[in-house]
């Protein structure tokens, strides 16, 4: 946390903060009014997650915090301080297979041009982990969320059919 | 589209939160959620000096059962609310009121009390709160006071908190099991602002006609309203198809004159709050327990 | 020879890169000593500049340059046009930035850079500029109105152009015809909202005089042309590069946007790459929107429901300036006609300024307006003689035994509008097999008795693809067997890193993930146009295929010699090169190569296997022989069409409508399409469903809603409403084939097909569901309100 005494905290434009992202810790300084998205973007170097709106409408910067989903575009670096942000390049494992969300979306060409798709992949890994049992209206009810303008979400709903299908056969927790 | 510069500060105590409040207490914001004044900021629509930013306050995360209410403190996200078991089991209509709210993304940021504060016209839970007549708990570095909701909304975007004033809980009445509830809106996509909504209870007597109602509107006003004239019109009757009739029929002028914009002009408000008066009201009655 | 990887439906190459977040779309990339650009954007729609002070903004710390309109130099010249015409007697081009006027509400009159786009802003706020209000032209009535205000000054009448085409003779059908109708139809402005927005990364390299732009555009080569010649550059010393487009729909086809030329011009003045990157604000009010005209049109038909002639005259908007000439309303004449027998048709349009954002194509680039008009006429000649609507479009096809069938009007390529191939009706027949469109009349009686609303709704079209002016490839060959290919044109998601390895791959007997295609870099093919106008799979695809063909036949000549066998008896296949009916004797690709390229040392290992084996040893002459042409395996074609080829489609859907709140939800959708021979049929399905996604957006969500000062009243995705996975309905799709013969590969443009027959067929369908009202769409977009409004207006 930003103050170090125990004296009325005061009012700042610089922040430290601490931050731990797709399990990897990063300590910066940062200025408090930068976005969460410009920070993981410019600062950290992970441009997987694209900004669209920066009014919170579109989806395209979608990362989990804490493992919840969230609007990085809506949020400020600082805020997140202290907690675990997960992005789109942390969701391949280790040995860089593509995880099986990432896996049905290729089958099922559920990606043209690939700008909405890093945030919506968090909002699939998000939603699967709340309910690993989807229906169609279901699906698609919580990814209206995230706006995509290239596949008009049919082939976007089968490929996370697929990968709901395939995680539970795997027993996997998403 | 990047804020402007301003101060800020996240206090982990509410008293510091108060203090700091009070410092330029009229160029100051709090930030809780930010779902709604974040994207103020960015678009520059809002360049407060200072703002605190109060997710930090520990004390500020419950949400209990109280007296004939739930109460809900400040740092509390629309989806902690959503999945809490205590809401889930006393509060049903709470739940189904804020599963309209935005999108999953939103709600697992964006605070009930954030909501109540920002005091959107077009927002679900100022008008649950109208509807249940509920209160909230405003506090500064001067004391506390609580506010009933049919005086603290005053209007698009405002409330009735002073300069230095920061709300820490709303309060939510809970329902009696007879009372039946339904919540309904109408709007362009999923998770839109809506173009108008309505929160009824129902309250049936022993020999099942309409004892009482409420019911309060978003969308309609800068504020939300109370439909007092279509409560009446229910009052006393069976709830058949004539009196639903009649009472979405009063509906028509709590439209106020001037909400006329890119979706929706004054006239065709009133068409969809008259059809969604009836809908609503139906759902609610349909629901009564007995 | 048969093929294996063309038509197949293969998962892309393209995915594992941009699944993973390593796309590189422009704001991805991060230079070193990076500078960030802001634009101060009008706020008028129609105003003179009396003063523009930056002495605020120039002195905030962190901002190294503001660029207003006397800061450019030379470089303040109007944008080039693009496509002049003979009938565009006054075009007018925007200059980088506004000097004297501005035209329209976004219009960039200032340019900031700073160390940070946050600090750019701030300077934004500080700069100061006095407008002096005048009239504003906020719509084609208004601009077409006698004594209306001018929105250039020198232009009379506001009209940029004016054109006047006739086919047979429609006016003494007219004199004779059993049956006129006259109507009204408009449709009005939307616009493409690619998920990424524009940007610009300009780098001037001192060292090597070279400049490198990064752009998020579809057309690099024309940009790099450009820029050479603002900038005095020869054109090798310019880089443009399209690295992955975020969706581009036709608003990135557009160039010479002003920050196309400020944002190099910064970087070469401050010796520091400049970066600019768009916001979703900017892009409502600066980046071209599209899709406004105003159709009066008569139609003449006989009692057998013959269309027999018509008679269109249109308004187009073309915004405040005209860069991209006037294809969108030619577009709209010969697509008018569709898959009808018209040969007595006269097409007439005005093309207006007004002060709104420059129109330039967006998905259809007119074909939806031509389509809403003719499928209307269809509608309403069957309601009028109380045929079925399928029935009276059957009756008017142009028969599969009547191609080529010439319109008989010059396309956008300024070549003939002549059909090359399709069969209308055996789409029809299998969209009513979707639909079950027999069956429907009954839901629908059913329906009504319970106080439901159903329509069903169909809509045909034509569209003109594939057209020139050429395009090129390159495929290459390297010594360790890589197969490299590169193309002028771009990639916003259409998936041509996979189908131009597809066609490649057939050809060099290899798999398409061992094929690394390069689009969009001036540097790794030097010639081309774009993407747009559904040609870049039929144009440098055709392309691709003729340099893997020249390829594969060198590879043959230079086994056949390295074998001492004939040419015919070589084969390609698992990357290897050998002698039908004797596979030991075999090299590998790579292997050809190396011995393609007659130098006397030995690299790599490949190189090292090859010394081993026993082969033919050179031939006396010389070492690379004339009918060997170039060393190496590689060849470079070009493929120039004859004209356009045409693909078609016809959609249907079911819908229900609630006439009390006017609000429509769907219950099926269907598609079938026909764009010839098909490279990746999963690729194709995944452009019609979001084609269709796009027209339904077009249709019912999206407005840009001006108000009487041209400011636009809805500039946020919060008030701009692009459907979602939940207002999408699941779309069926179906296919019919006809090849076109007009290329090699028999393909035609399937990129915008989604989109074009949407409007038209949501007119109908709420004509067909709200039809005991009397109802008849002759506007769009519609919106619930509209649509109530449209209702009360029946019943009053």
């Amino acid at each position: 946390m930003q103050e170090q005494e125990e004296e009325t905290p005061a009012f700042t434009e610089e922040c430290d903060i601490a931050v731990t992202v797709n399990g990897r810790h990063y300590e910066q300084r940062v200025t408090v009014r930068l976005l969460l998205s410009d920070f993981l973007r410019h600062e950290l170097h992970h441009t997987g997650t694209h900004v669209g709106c920066e009014h919170g409408v579109c989806g395209c910067c979608t990362v989990l915090l804490n493992g919840e989903a969230v609007r990085s575009c809506l949020m400020f670096a600082v805020q997140a301080d202290g907690m675990v942000v997960t992005t789109i390049e942390g969701m391949a494992g280790t040995n860089s297979d593509l995880h099986p969300i990432q896996q049905a979306f290729q089958e099922k060409h559920g990606l043209q041009c690939g700008f909405c798709t890093p945030g919506i992949i968090m909002t699939v890994h998000a939603m699967l982990h709340e309910n690993p049992n989807p229906s169609d209206e279901e699906i698609r009810h919580e990814l209206s969320g995230n706006i995509c303008r290239c596949t008009g979400y049919q082939n976007i709903v089968e490929a996370v059919k697929l990968a709901a299908e395939r995680l539970r056969e795997q027993n996997m927790e998403v | 589209m990047k804020p402007p510069r301003f101060y800020y500060c996240a206090p982990q105590i509410l008293d510091e939160a108060l203090a700091l409040l009070e410092q330029h207490s009229e160029d100051t914001k709090v930030l809780a959620g930010g779902q709604s004044f974040v994207p103020l900021l960015n678009m520059r629509l809002a360049a407060p000096a200072y703002i605190v930013d109060i997710n930090h306050i520990s004390e500020l995360l419950y949400i209990e059962q109280e007296d004939g209410y739930l109460a809900i403190g400040a740092t509390v996200r629309q989806r902690q609310v959503e999945r809490s078991a205590l809401v889930q089991e006393k509060h049903p209509l709470l739940i189904e009121v804020i599963k309209h709210i935005g999108h999953m993304q939103i709600r697992n940021r964006g605070t009930v009390v954030g909501s109540v504060a920002h005091a959107d016209p077009a927002a679900e839970l100022p008008a649950l709160l109208t509807c249940l007549k509920g209160e909230v708990l405003a506090q500064s570095t001067h004391g506390e006071r609580v506010i009933k909701a049919e005086e603290f909304f005053t209007g698009y975007l405002s409330t009735a908190l002073e300069p230095g004033e920061m709300l820490t809980e709303v309060r939510f009445p809970l329902i009696a099991s007879q009372t039946g509830w339904a919540f309904m809106e109408f709007a362009r996509r999923s998770g839109d602002f809506a173009l108008v909504g309505a929160a009824a209870i129902l309250t049936p007597t022993a020999d099942d006609r309409c004892m009482s109602a409420h019911i309060a509107y978003l969308g309609i006003a800068g504020a939300p309203v109370r439909g007092h004239a279509v409560e009446d019109a229910l009052a006393g009757t069976t709830v058949d198809e004539p009196a639903l009739d009649a009472a979405a029929e009063a509906a028509r002028t709590l439209v106020s004159d001037d909400m006329d914009d890119v979706h929706a002009t004054v006239e065709y408000r009133r068409v969809l709050t008259v059809e969604l008066t009836k809908r609503v009201l139906k759902a609610a009655w349909e629901r009564r327990g007995h | 020879m048969a093929t294996r990887w063309f038509g197949a439906p293969i998962p892309r190459n393209e995915d594992p890169r941009l699944l993973r977040g390593k796309g590189n779309y422009v704001d991805d990339i991060d230079l070193p000593e990076q500078l960030h650009a802001a634009v101060l954007r009008s706020t008028h729609a129609r105003a003179r500049i009396l003063n523009i002070d930056v002495s605020a903004a120039r002195v905030l710390p962190g901002v190294h340059l503001v660029l207003a309109a006397s800061d450019l130099g030379e470089v303040l010249e109007p944008s080039p046009l693009l496509v002049p015409h003979h009938a565009l007697t006054q075009p007018r081009t925007q200059l980088p930035l506004a000097r004297d006027e501005v035209h329209y509400v976004g219009e960039a009159v200032a340019f900031v850079v700073a160390d940070n786009r946050y600090i750019a802003e701030d300077a934004l706020d500080l700069i100061d500029v006095e407008y002096e209000p005048l009239p504003v032209i906020h719509s084609l009535e208004v601009a077409a109105a006698e004594d209306a205000p001018l929105v250039h000054a020198d232009v009379p009448g506001n009209v940029a152009a004016h054109l006047a085409q006739t086919v047979g003779d429609p006016d003494t059908v007219f004199s004779s015809a059993p049956h006129i109708e006259r109507e009204t139809l408009l449709m009005d402005r939307g616009a493409a909202m690619p998920m990424e927005c524009r940007g610009v990364l300009a780098r001037w390299d001192a060292h090597e005089d070279m400049l490198t732009c990064w752009i998020s555009t579809q057309g690099p080569i024309p940009i790099r042309n450009g820029l050479a010649a603002i900038f005095h550059l020869p054109e090798h010393k310019v880089r443009v590069i399209a690295p992955d487009v975020g969706g581009g729909f036709g608003t990135k086809i557009m160039m010479f946007y002003p920050e196309e030329v400020l944002t190099p011009f910064a970087a070469i003045h401050l010796g520091k790459p400049v970066k600019w990157i768009e916001d979703r604000r900017e892009h409502f009010i600066s980046a071209n929107q599209e899709r406004s005209q105003l159709h009066e049109v008569e139609y003449a038909f006989d009692d057998q429901g013959i269309l027999l002639a018509v008679r269109d005259k249109f308004l187009h908007d073309a915004g405040a300036y005209t860069p991209y000439g006037i294809i969108v309303p030619i577009i709209t004449a010969c697509t008018l006609p569709g898959p009808y027998r018209l040969k007595n048709y006269s097409s007439e349009f005005t093309v207006l300024y007004t002060n709104k954002v420059p129109v330039s194509p967006y998905r259809g680039a007119g074909r939806p307006h031509a389509v809403f008009v003719m499928e209307r006429i269809m509608d309403r000649i069957a309601g009028e003689l109380n045929l079925d609507r399928a029935e009276v479009r059957s009756r008017n096809f142009i028969a599969p035994d009547e191609f080529p069938w010439d319109v008989g009007l010059v396309y956008q390529d300024g070549g003939p509008t002549k059909y090359d191939s399709g069969n209308y009706q055996a789409g029809l027949d299998k969209l009513k097999v979707l639909l079950d469109y027999d069956n429907f009349p009954a839901m629908q009686a059913e329906a009504r008795k319970q106080g439901r609303y159903l329509g069903l709704g169909i809509a045909c079209y034509v569209e003109g693809t594939g057209i020139g002016p050429y395009e090129g490839a390159q495929v290459r060959v390297e010594s360790d067997g890589r197969v490299f290919a590169s193309t002028g044109v771009t990639t916003q998601g259409q998936a041509h890193y996979t189908t131009f390895a597809q066609i490649v791959a057939d050809q060099l007997g290899v798999d398409p993930k061992d094929v690394q295609v390069t689009t969009g870099d001036t540097q790794a093919f030097y010639w081309g146009v774009g993407t747009y106008a559904s040609r870049a799979a039929t144009v440098a695809g055709s392309a691709m295929y003729l340099a893997a063909v020249k390829v594969r036949e060198k590879a043959k000549l230079v086994a056949a010699d390295l074998f001492e066998a004939a040419p015919e008896d070589v084969e390609l296949a698992g990357g290897k090169v050998f002698v039908k009916d004797a596979p030991h004797r075999s090299l590998t690709l790579g292997q050809v190569a190396i011995s393609a390229n007659p130098l006397r040392y030995a690299y790599g290992e490949n190189a090292r296997k090859l010394m081993s084996m026993k082969l033919a040893g050179p031939r006396p002459g010389p070492a690379l022989p004339p009918e060997r042409g170039a060393p190496g395996l590689e060849a470079s074609e070009f493929y120039s069409p004859p004209h356009g080829s045409f693909a078609s489609g016809v959609h249907g859907a079911i819908i229900e409508v609630d006439p009390k709140t006017g609000m429509v939800s769907f219950v099926k959708y269907a598609a079938v399409h026909d764009c010839g021979r098909v490279i990746n049929p999963m690729v194709v399905e995944g452009q019609v469903h979001g084609g269709v996604a796009q027209g339904i957006g077009g249709a019912f969500f999206e407005r840009l809603v001006y108000n009487e000062e041209g400011q636009l009243t809805n500039a946020s995705f919060m008030d701009y409403l692009i459907p979602t996975a939940a207002e999408i309905p699941p779309i069926a799709v179906d296919h019919v084939e006809t090849p076109s013969p007009l290329n090699p590969l028999g393909v035609k443009g399937a990129g915008e097909a989604g989109v074009i027959p949407v409007p038209a067929l949501f007119a109908s369908a709420i004509d067909d569901a709200l039809s005991p009202f009397g109802i008849r769409v002759r506007e769009m977009p519609l919106h619930p309100l509209r649509l109530y409004e449209l209702l009360e207006e029946l019943k009053g």
